[in-house]
This record gives structure tokens, sequence and C-alpha cells, in this order.
């Protein structure tokens, strides 16, 4: 039996967890990071690689700016191109009252530093004639982009082993507690003892809260997402849709990601995959916003397990049953971007004991009232 | 209600079973991609070609005919749907593609006949126009009836070679050299597992004097292949034994390393696999009477292990008996027990092919650094060795994430296999250990409309 002592422990090895364990080992605490599979395997590698602030509660607006001034940067951090590149998101308005929409939120978005760009049908179709003719209106963010998701995570993970974090990939924790004074978590032929502990588990953070009595409505997400033969470059902007039906974006290489709808995954069997079904009734949905699109060939699809919560924001911060255990995780399906930033709000969490972005909005007791009122509802 | 029956592939194993299943007045579904039935082995020419079968199939040409003869007397108690694609099976339905439209076929027992596709070896000019596989090149003879060129050289690691070489051969095509990389020994050793079907040591044998007959310029044991050639293919430079580098002129090249079975919708249907160690690949694991892992799935011919186009009549045959057994329907049992006896047979005679065609590991340790792997996307054997220094992949669906190796159009039908070959030789894990890609659809792919 192998025997580990460490400052922190972080279970997951997505985007998130990994984040954390740079950040903090760089600033000087001595970390490991468990992983049951390999790091970045569920939904940090499998997600449609948006870097995004538009569109965002205005809860994670803080976080999202934070976020957004760490991506420029992340090839020096990471010391590898992870193919970042920000070639500005465009959210479509298909309507007179997406594109209110869009103006007010714009206004609350400016009120965080997010400067979005307004364009009517007109201005829209000029400055992006391949845009279907009956878009409304658009929302531009310049600064947003894409990443390659396949390569950010592990590229996240072997920074952080290479700055001294024990990265221990097939290593399922099969138990955690907390000891009065240290964290003792077991796993195969391993004890980790550690003061703080991180639970950064994803789709699988459940079954880490009730080690400790702790509960979350925590649901499964399964994206589905799809990609085309590649193509001439043509389509210069990630796009979205206002009500969120369905998002794309053109990489480099030609390729044309979309995503949207519900795909098939089951938590146990760690088995995912895209549903015919759903793929094919994006179809229409892409072309009605991109006509150019029409007639390219589906190459390749999947799908992947992903944490959902009802109120579609993450938990983050500490627990309530359990000093130095603090909790990231349910992004339901948009952590990417926030990541590098969740990372650094851990860091300061386990640092400082708090962080300097709000992030109150995402307390685990947030859904105690629901539980309250279900009790209640079922005595 | 009859049960629905759907069998996938129109080839000699699909039009068997469908035989069988249509006698006993179920009315199978009969999906093929083709236009016209036959599978590749049979492949019919268009309308209106100008070849008749026995050009086109050699000494295969009496089986051609009595296949096309056998689905075609079938008619109306099958419900045969050529030209289409089937892309995806979840929830005991088929996904289809036909005429660009899209279609969903339930069903209650699937029999998957999808066949087998060319082993391929990258090697130097592999990716050069003319450079084909050999079942590339069989296809060109058959369904247009066409040369892949006017000089045409062979290569390969399995008995598809001299098949296709007097077909060519027969065809009026002038074929430059027959290029066999496995040695002759393996085949005399082997000569003794063959006579467990007498009739096919008779055909491999007489194919053999036909090469020699026309005087066609034949090697074993070839040791290493290149292409020559700028924008096209201009000649081929091999390797023997002894260590001494020949060169042919040519402007084209056929060129694969045995088959390997088409189990794309059997991986989508959940069949589960095995990695065989004596042909080097991954298979469907095969319960009794061609039945898979998932109760109403059953696999027949080259998908469900390579077998030929004999074998593919029997094991169709067998399996749809087994789908009628399945369903409670009785049947004579007669035929069945000759089938039996016969694949026995063929069982041993297919251990000794696979002797005398040993997987010639050769050409992949030979691979360099500069040679591309994965066609659809670029990627060279060095980026893959390279990825695997740097990140550790352990299987090879991690090194695709890192790479894009086999992430275009083929799906890593073509690159796959050897993508895990390199990652083995790279880290020195085992082939069962480094995986295959996991199946994923669109099978092929399929275009976007409204």
């Amino acid at each position: 039996m192998e025997r580990l002592s460490v400052d922190v422990a972080i279970i997951g090895g997505g985007i998130v967890g990994c984040a954390a364990a740079l950040a903090l080992r760089k600033a000087g605490l001595t970390v490991a990071l468990l992983e049951k599979g390999l790091c970045g395997a569920q939904a940090s590698g499998i997600n449609a690689g948006g870097v995004r602030q538009q569109g965002r509660h205005v809860t994670e607006l803080p976080m999202t700016r934070r976020a957004a001034k760490l991506w420029p940067r992340l090839h020096e951090t990471l010391g590898e191109d992870v193919e970042f590149r920000q070639v500005g998101h465009l959210r479509l308005a298909r309507s007179e009252q997406d594109v209110q929409m869009l103006e007010d939120y714009a206004v609350t978005a400016r009120e965080h530093g997010l400067y979005l760009q307004l364009n009517s049908g007109t201005v829209t179709r000029e400055m992006f004639p391949w845009v279907s003719g009956k878009i409304a209106g658009s929302s531009l963010a310049v600064e947003d982009g894409h990443a390659n998701p396949r390569l950010v995570t592990p590229a996240y993970s072997r920074a952080a082993r290479s700055h001294g974090v024990h990265v221990l990939e097939f290593t399922p924790v099969e138990h955690a507690q907390w000891t009065g004074s240290n964290f003792e978590i077991q796993a195969p032929r391993l004890v980790v003892k550690s003061r703080h502990l991180v639970n950064a588990a994803g789709a699988w953070a459940g079954k880490f809260l009730s080690f400790f009595g702790e509960s979350a409505p925590l649901t499964l997400r399964t994206p589905n997402l799809f990609v085309t033969e590649p193509v001439s470059y043509f389509m210069t902007k990630s796009i979205a849709v206002c009500g969120g039906a369905v998002y794309f974006r053109q990489v480099e290489r030609g390729n044309v990601v979309l995503g949207g709808g519900p795909g098939w995954g089951d938590l146990k069997s760690e088995r995912s995959r895209n549903r015919a079904d759903t793929t094919l009734g994006q179809f229409a949905r892409a072309i009605e916003l991109v006509p150019e699109l029409s007639g390219l060939h589906i190459i390749r699809s999947w799908s992947g397990l992903e944490g959902d919560l009802p109120d579609k924001l993450p938990i983050i911060g500490a627990s309530r049953t359990t000093p130095n255990l603090v909790h990231a995780f349910g992004l339901c399906g948009h952590g990417f971007q926030l990541g590098p930033a969740i990372g650094e709000i851990l860091c300061e969490l386990i640092r400082d004991g708090r962080s300097q972005t709000p992030i109150d909005a995402f307390c685990i007791s947030r859904f105690d009232a629901v539980a309250h009122q279900k009790m209640a509802g079922a005595g | 209600m009859l049960a629905k029956i759907v069998i996938v592939g129109a080839g000699p194993a699909g039009i068997r079973a469908a035989e069988v299943l249509a006698g006993a007045g179920l009315q199978p579904v009969v999906l093929d991609e083709a236009r016209q039935p036959g599978g590749q082995i049979y492949r019919q020419p268009p309308p209106g070609a100008e070849r008749d079968a026995f050009t086109l199939y050699g000494s295969e040409a009496g089986k051609a005919r009595n296949i096309h003869a056998a689905f075609g007397r079938l008619g109306k108690s099958v419900d045969y749907r050529p030209d289409t694609l089937v892309w995806n099976c979840s929830s005991n339905a088929l996904n289809i593609l036909h005429k660009g439209r899209q279609g969903i076929v339930p069903y209650d027992r699937l029999l998957i006949a999808t066949g087998a596709f060319d082993r391929v070896i990258p090697f130097p000019g592999w990716t050069l126009p003319g450079v084909f596989t050999l079942g590339g090149a069989q296809i060109a003879l058959k369904a247009q009836g066409v040369s892949i060129g006017k000089r045409v050289a062979l290569i390969g690691a399995g008995p598809l070679l001299p098949l296709v070489a007097s077909q060519y051969l027969e065809a009026g095509a002038d074929v430059a050299a027959v290029l066999d990389v496995t040695p002759f020994g393996a085949k005399i050793r082997a000569l003794r597992g063959m006579l467990a079907v007498p009739e096919y040591a008779r055909r491999g044998l007489s194919l053999l004097l036909k090469l020699k007959k026309f005087g066609v310029p034949t090697a074993y044991d070839v040791r290493a292949i290149e292409v020559t050639g700028n924008w096209h293919v201009d000649g081929l430079k091999w390797r023997d034994g002894a260590g001494r580098w020949h060169r042919i002129a040519c402007d084209a090249v056929a060129a694969s390393f045995g088959l390997k079975p088409e189990m794309q919708l059997a991986d989508l249907a959940g069949c589960a696999t095995y990695f065989d160690e004596a042909t080097r690949q991954w298979l469907p694991s095969l319960q009794a009477g061609g039945r898979s892992s998932v109760p109403d799935v059953y696999l027949a011919g080259d998908c469900a292990a390579i077998g030929g186009a004999d074998v593919a009549e029997l094991t169709g045959k067998r399996a749809a008996y087994s789908v009628l057994r399945d369903l409670g329907i009785g049947f004579a049992a007669d035929e069945l027990k000759g089938i039996e006896t016969t694949l026995a047979r063929h069982t041993r005679l297919r251990k000794a092919l696979d002797a005398a065609y040993p997987f010639p590991t050769h050409l992949i340790d030979a691979m360099s650094d500069s040679l591309t792997l994965c066609r659809c996307e670029g990627v060279t054997v060095g980026e893959l060795r390279a990825s695997y220094v740097k990140t550790s992949a352990p299987d090879v669906n991690r090194l695709k994430a890192f790479t894009r190796v086999g992430m275009g159009r083929c799906q890593g039908r073509v690159c796959g296999a050897m993508a895990a070959e390199i990652l083995a030789g790279q880290s020195g894990a085992s082939l069962p250990d480094v995986g295959r890609l996991r199946g994923q659809h669109p099978i092929k792919p399929i275009p976007m409309v409204v």
C-alpha cells in the first residue's frame, strides 16, 4: 500500500481539477490529483470547444470575465498551443423579441466589462454574407472564440505534473473521510492524506458528496455533437442562436463542429453515444442560420458525460458539513471556458479562505429550500 | 405477427441467408449499399456493360451466376432495398440513407453480412494517384470493366493476390509483376492443411500455373516496397529476401495485405470483439451458429470471420437457420448438418491459409517517420510516435484525440489498425491493450440536407 501526504488532494482530472492542481502547486502547496481514468476524457474533452463569455448567466459574468483574461495567455501557462483562436462569437436573433433580448443582455454584460457589438439583420449580412438573410439581428463578442478540448485538459495535466503535482491517472477514489485533522482518501493500493480536499468529479461528484453527508440534485447531461467533412474556411465566427437550440463553429482545418440537443449516456457503464435522431433534427436548425452548411457530409459524432444541475449553474464553494472540503462541479455543459478561472478561484479558497471573484450564487446550500420543499411535500 | 428480420449486405452471405429465411416465409428485408446484388466478390457490371461474366469473374464465373440467379428467384419473397446505406444501429433500429433520403428500419432480428475490407499497410508512395488496394482493383474490373492502369503491379499477402492477378490477365491487362510479401516456404508448409478443401487447393494451384503460363514475373518474400512517381505512379522498387533491390516500370499498383471484417455495424449494435493473435486483428466474438454476443444480432460471411465467398454462402445459411431456431420455427436439419461438416473443413483450410500468408509485420517495422499514415487527416507515422513520447497515450483512442489519426472521412477504416501498431511499437504495450478505434455513427458520411 502506497502512502502519500499532501496539502491538497483533488478528485477529478477534468479542466477544473487540472487547472486547480496547477494553480495550487504554483502557489507553493503540494498537490495530488486523483483521476479514475485519463485526464480530460469526459466533459472537458468531449465538449464543442466554445470559449465563450456571451450568453452566460449574469452570476457567471465575473467568473467568465476572469477566465477570458487567462485564455489568451494559456499557451504560455501550458507551454504549448491548444488551438485557442479568438475568432469571435456571434449570437443570432431570429425575431424582434430575440433582438430585444440581445440588447437587454448587452446592457447587463457591459456592467461587467463585456462589450458586445449589436448589429441589425442587414449589417449582420454585410459583415457575414454567409449568415441567412432571415436573421433579424446579432450580437458579436470579439474576445470570444474556441479551442481544442481534446488538447487543453491533457496539456493542463502535463503542466501540473511538470510543476510537481502528483497526477495519478487510472486511480479511482473508493472512499474519502475527514478524520478531524486530515482527509484520508483511499484508492486501489494507495492512501492519500491531505489537509484539503477538492471535489471536482464532474458527473461523478455525487458519490463524493455522499461520503460527507451532503447531497445535490446532480443529474447526467449528454451533449450531442457531430462534425462535417473539412471544407474551405468560410465561417469566421463561432455561432449560437437565441433560444440555444443549436451551436456550431468551423475549425481552421475546415471541419464544422455542431452541437445541441440530447445524446445518450449511462453513468454506471461510463458509456455515451450520439443520438442519430437528435443529429438529424439539427440539420434544419443549422441550415436555417447558415444555408451554406446544406450538403456538407457528417463524418463523425460523439457524446460524453457531464454533470447537470436544475438551475444550469455550477456548485462552487465550501462544503457545509466538512471543514477544508471544497466543491467545484456541475458545470452543466458550459465549464470549458470557465475552467482556468475556477482553478484560480479554488486556489484562493484554499489558500486565503475566500475568492476574489464572487461565487456566492454557486453555493451548494441554494438547493436546500428545494430539498426541504420536496420533503415537506412528501410528508 | 411475423418477426421482422433485416439482413444487411447482399453478397454471398446475405443472399444465402435471405434464401433460407424467404423459404420459411419470413420475407426478410435486405438492405444493400450497392445498386445490384452480389456483394464485392460477385459484383455485377452496370447494365449495358459489354464484358460477360466469365471475363469478369474468371474461375468464379459459375458461382457468380448461381448467386445472382438465386437472388433473382427470390423475387417478392424478400423486401430488397438496393442503393441503401445503413449508417447507424441503435435500439433495434437501423438508420438508412437511400437516394439522399433518411429513413429508419426497425428489426426484431438483425443479420449482418457486411463483408470485408482490404488491410492496408502504408509504404513510400502509397498515397500517389495510381495506387489501389487489391479489392479496389478488382472492383474497377468487375463494376466498371476497366483496369486500374495500362501496366499494373500487384502486391499482396493473401489468396486474393493470385486471384486478382488471374482476373486481370483474363481481362487482357498487362501485369508487370505479382509480388507476394510472404515467403513461399510458408505455403509449402501449409499445403497439407489446404488439402482440407481439395477443390480450393486445386483452384489455387491453377491460378499459380496461369501466372506462369502468362509469363508474369512473380516473387515471394518481398521485404520492402516503394512506389515511385511525382504526380502519378511511374514505377515500383522492391527488395527481395537476399537484400537486392529490383525496379519495375508500371503506371498502377494494387497492394493490400489480407482482409479485415467490416464490423462497424456489428460494433454499433454492441457486438463484443476480441483480438485474434493468429491474424493480428480484432474480430467479432462469435457464438454457435453465427450468433453474436447480442441476442438479436447474427453475423455471417467475412464480417464475422474472414473465410472467403464459399464460406460466406455457408455461414449465411447457418446464421439464417439460427434465426429460425431462435424464433421457434421448424426446419429440416439435414442441410444444416452438411453445412457444419463443410465449415469444419473450411476452418482447417483457413488456418492453413493464415499460416501460408502470415501478416507481414516486417512492412510495419519498416515504416519511417515521414510516411503518411492517416491520409484523410494527413498524419504521419512520426507524428504518432512523437505524440506518444509527449503524452504517453495508453490507447489508440487517446492517440486519436491528440493527433486526429482516424478522424477523417474513412473514420479509421484504412489507418486505425496501423495506428494501433505504431502506438504498440512505440510504447511496448500489447495490441490488445492498445485497443481499437471506438465505433461511432455515421458508418459512412451522410449529407446534411433538409
